[in-house]
């Protein structure tokens, strides 16, 4: 049996309980994050890691550094090339811009190569609005298409289901005969996906990354589904994030290197397809109208806001997959379309709706795996404590929460009232730990989930500095 | 760390950063520390004007409430050192180290003075094993423990600080004690500070897991740099009834943590030693 995944509109605490309580997803979570971040360290001990994360870091800050220069170059190959640019300040832009790509260009059916921007501005709910067929491509996403369900990892969408439960969907949804076999579901869907793809006037994909000196937009793949997507239709858009820009050929191939790596611990992905503009006369295949989107919705704001580190981002989820928190509830729990250490990073900055954004700086233990595992050594817990800074400022703490904040500072500045506190602490916490057998097991109001699942020791009869004072007292008698 | 100080002879006095934790709940802690550091030939000041770094405020976004105790800890420390009555600041804890050397840096960023007088105690506050290995060079402890022994590393520790050769080279020369290896041992035990309490459904399961792989180790002690750790990860196996135990580090090297063996028999009810409180034979 598959359960419904979680739905991304609920409250924060309710998202977590649902994930928390969900046996199914924790299996799914439990075999893919371990398998994933093993296969990371494997393919990136292989290399020089530590040299391979500084220079894409560098490349990254460089792009950072001449953005303007850099989109404007590759604005002006692209269309040298013969393919188009296009601007999109919001979600909204975007969702304008292809729909009257599709409609000039007499589109009924659109096939999508993955692609996490188009996820973020809701393209597919827009075209279908506009009376478009739309069919993801790629294995995960056809998956969660046919489920109704958002993407729950930045690389691996469906990470949040079983193959069992991927068995039932596909038994359901395409009258697939009973199997667990991965390889008689996946032709299932082979089947089923060619026909699409021989069908559709137009295909949209995402960019790994785009090529400024070159003009060319890069898809990373290990199904061929993206191929098919940029080669095959008429029209082919690509929807890319502002940042996904690399300067030089060289540069894209380092990029690579470290995104094949740190996503699925390859050395090379099976696909890496190029499109640097429509097909040319003597061309054998290759779509007749190339069109490229530039997605903004708040990066360039990010930069200004001092989260611009976070751009340096190549959407590998290896944050992901070592983060112990995603571990436990999954990518839905986050309720945004980036989930886990970066998407908690990324979600209060660019422009999304997300219940209880402010919750996601602190879903984290702060425990830095991290960015111990991040490609580009982005700081991420730096900038998740900058966030909760920053949503105390904006008055987004509780008032209890801040008379409380209040109360613990000035109750620690000051030896005495520490001291006073101290005694007062030792003495309650030993009466109620006598009462529970000598570990405090209830404690009341906001401290009480501890204990709902952990003990806690009482106060020290005595404290260090009290000890530490008689030692010295009883050295002076024997001097 | 790289910008930490080095000693051209050995460091003679230092003060300690006990941690308001180590102070109010688990004094033995202080108590080991003490003697550890008394043993290899270093004098101990307490400053006993100390009291919390500010690191729950801090972590939790009140960088108003956390900043008049980072000061307040530059201003009792900081003098110590720049007059020499000190030669460096150690701290059994690596989360309140990574506190007071590393975020106070980004706290005190825009507080006058402060951040280069941050800086030079930040180049001399050391954690305790860190301190014990790096800078003392201590090869041999002298320590006893029977049963099985394993280490978690708490995550400040090892990712803020760099620190995990340290605590296991020590660790390694306890006599007697029999080492398991213990699976996940670099992976967080869910504590987080109000992390616990406010995620305290996620903070659970992330100890469970710990609590887990402790079990299947079969380890009798689990040793550890920092008592919030240790009290999130003993807070989990008393509730659950399991036997395993964290102790902090310095109470193993100090010889304060006795467990009999499996294989004896049950004693007879007999009232359990006091907590070893300070050897005074001087």
């Amino acid at each position: 049996m598959s359960t419904s995944a979680i739905d991304l509109s609920l409250p924060y605490k309710k998202r977590v309980d649902d994930a928390l309580h969900n046996q199914q997803l924790k299996v799914a979570l439990d075999r893919a994050t371990g398998r994933m971040a093993g296969q990371r360290v494997a393919a990136m001990g292989a290399v020089d890691a530590p040299r391979l994360r500084a220079q894409v870091r560098q490349m990254k800050e460089h792009v950072l550094r001449t953005w303007p220069e850099l989109l404007e170059q590759l604005e002006t190959q692209v269309t040298a090339n013969g393919g188009h640019v296009h601007w999109a300040k919001e979600a909204a832009d975007l969702q304008r811009i292809v729909v009257e790509i599709a409609r000039k260009a007499n589109v009924q059916k659109v096939v999508k190569a993955k692609s996490m921007a188009t996820e973020e501005v809701h393209l597919n709910q827009a075209l279908q609005r506009a009376g478009l067929k739309v069919v993801e491509t790629d294995l995960g996403e056809y998956i969660i298409q046919l489920a109704g369900e958002p993407p729950s990892h930045i690389v691996a969408p469906v990470i949040h289901r079983r193959v069992e439960d991927i068995a039932a969907i596909f038994q359901r949804e395409l009258d697939m005969p009973p199997t667990l076999d991965p390889q008689v579901i996946c032709g299932v869907a082979r089947g089923v996906l060619r026909k699409e793809f021989l069908s559709a006037e137009m295909g949209i994909s995402g960019c790994n990354f785009a090529i400024a000196e070159t003009g060319t937009c890069c898809i990373v793949t290990n199904e061929g589904n993206g191929r098919m997507t940029s080669t095959l239709p008429r029209v082919y858009v690509v929807v890319m994030g502002l940042e996904k820009l690399v300067p030089t050929v060289e540069d894209a191939f380092l990029q690579y290197q470290a995104l094949c790596r740190s996503s699925t611990g390859q050395q090379c992905s099976v696909y890496l397809s190029m499109t640097s503009g429509p097909r040319k006369p003597g061309d054998v295949d290759g779509p007749e109208e190339f069109h490229l989107v530039l997605l903004d919705n708040g990066r360039l704001d990010m930069l200004a806001k001092g989260y611009g580190e976070a751009l340096c981002c190549i959407r590998c989820g290896a944050c992901l997959n070592v983060c112990p928190v995603y571990r436990e509830i999954g990518g839905h729990a986050y309720g945004s379309t980036y989930s886990g250490p970066i998407g908690a990073v990324i979600s209060p900055n660019i422009h999304l709706e997300v219940t209880d954004v402010d919750k996601l700086p602190y879903a984290s233990s702060l425990c830095g795996a991290c960015r111990d595992a991040c490609p580009v050594q982005i700081d991420l817990p730096r900038m998740l404590l900058e966030l909760r800074r920053d949503v105390v400022e904006a008055e987004g703490a509780t008032l209890f929460d801040r008379a409380a904040m209040q109360g613990f500072s000035k109750m620690m500045q000051s030896r005495s009232s520490y001291e006073s506190a101290g005694k007062l602490g030792s003495l309650a916490s030993n009466v109620l730990a006598r009462l529970s057998g000598g570990n405090l097991t209830f404690l009341p109001g906001p401290l009480s989930p501890w204990t709902a699942s952990r003990d806690l020791p009482p106060l020290a009869r005595h404290s260090f500095r009290e000890q530490w004072q008689q030692r010295r007292a009883a050295r002076k008698q024997i001097v | 760390m790289a910008d930490k100080r080095t000693y051209s002879s050995p460091p003679r006095r230092v003060a300690l950063f006990v941690t308001c934790m180590v102070d109010m709940i688990y004094p033995e802690v202080g108590v080991a520390t003490v003697e550890l550091l008394e043993r290899h030939g270093v004098e101990v000041v307490f400053p006993l004007e100390q009291t919390c770094c500010g690191q729950p405020a801090f972590n939790a976004g009140f960088w108003d409430e956390a900043r008049p105790l980072a000061r307040r800890f530059v201003d009792i420390f900081e003098p110590l050192l720049r007059t020499k009555q000190i030669d460096a600041v150690v701290a059994p804890s690596g989360s309140c180290t990574a506190m007071t050397s590393h975020f106070y840096r980004q706290l005190l960023a825009e507080e006058p003075g402060y951040p280069e007088r941050a800086a030079l105690l930040a180049a001399a506050t050391f954690e305790l094993t860190e301190f014990l290995v790096d800078v003392l060079g201590v090869e041999g402890v002298d320590a006893q423990f029977t049963g099985r022994l394993t280490y978690h590393g708490c995550c400040h520790l090892l990712r803020e600080l760099g620190i995990d050769r340290q605590p296991r080279a020590l660790l390694q020369q306890v006599d007697g004690a029999e080492w398991v290896a213990l699976n996940g041992a670099e992976e967080c035990c869910g504590f987080g500070g109000l992390f616990a309490v406010k995620n305290s459904g996620i903070s659970t399961a992330m100890g469970n897991r710990k609590v887990q792989n402790l079990v299947r180790s079969d380890a009798d002690v689990v040793a550890l740099c920092d008592v919030s750790c240790m009290t999130h990860i003993n807070g989990l196996l008393s509730r659950q009834g399991e036997r395993c135990r964290a102790v902090h580090i310095a109470q193993v090297l100090a010889n304060q943590v006795d467990v009999r063996p499996r294989t004896l028999p049950e004693p007879p009810a007999q009232p359990l030693e006091k907590p070893r409180r300070w050897q005074d034979t001087t």
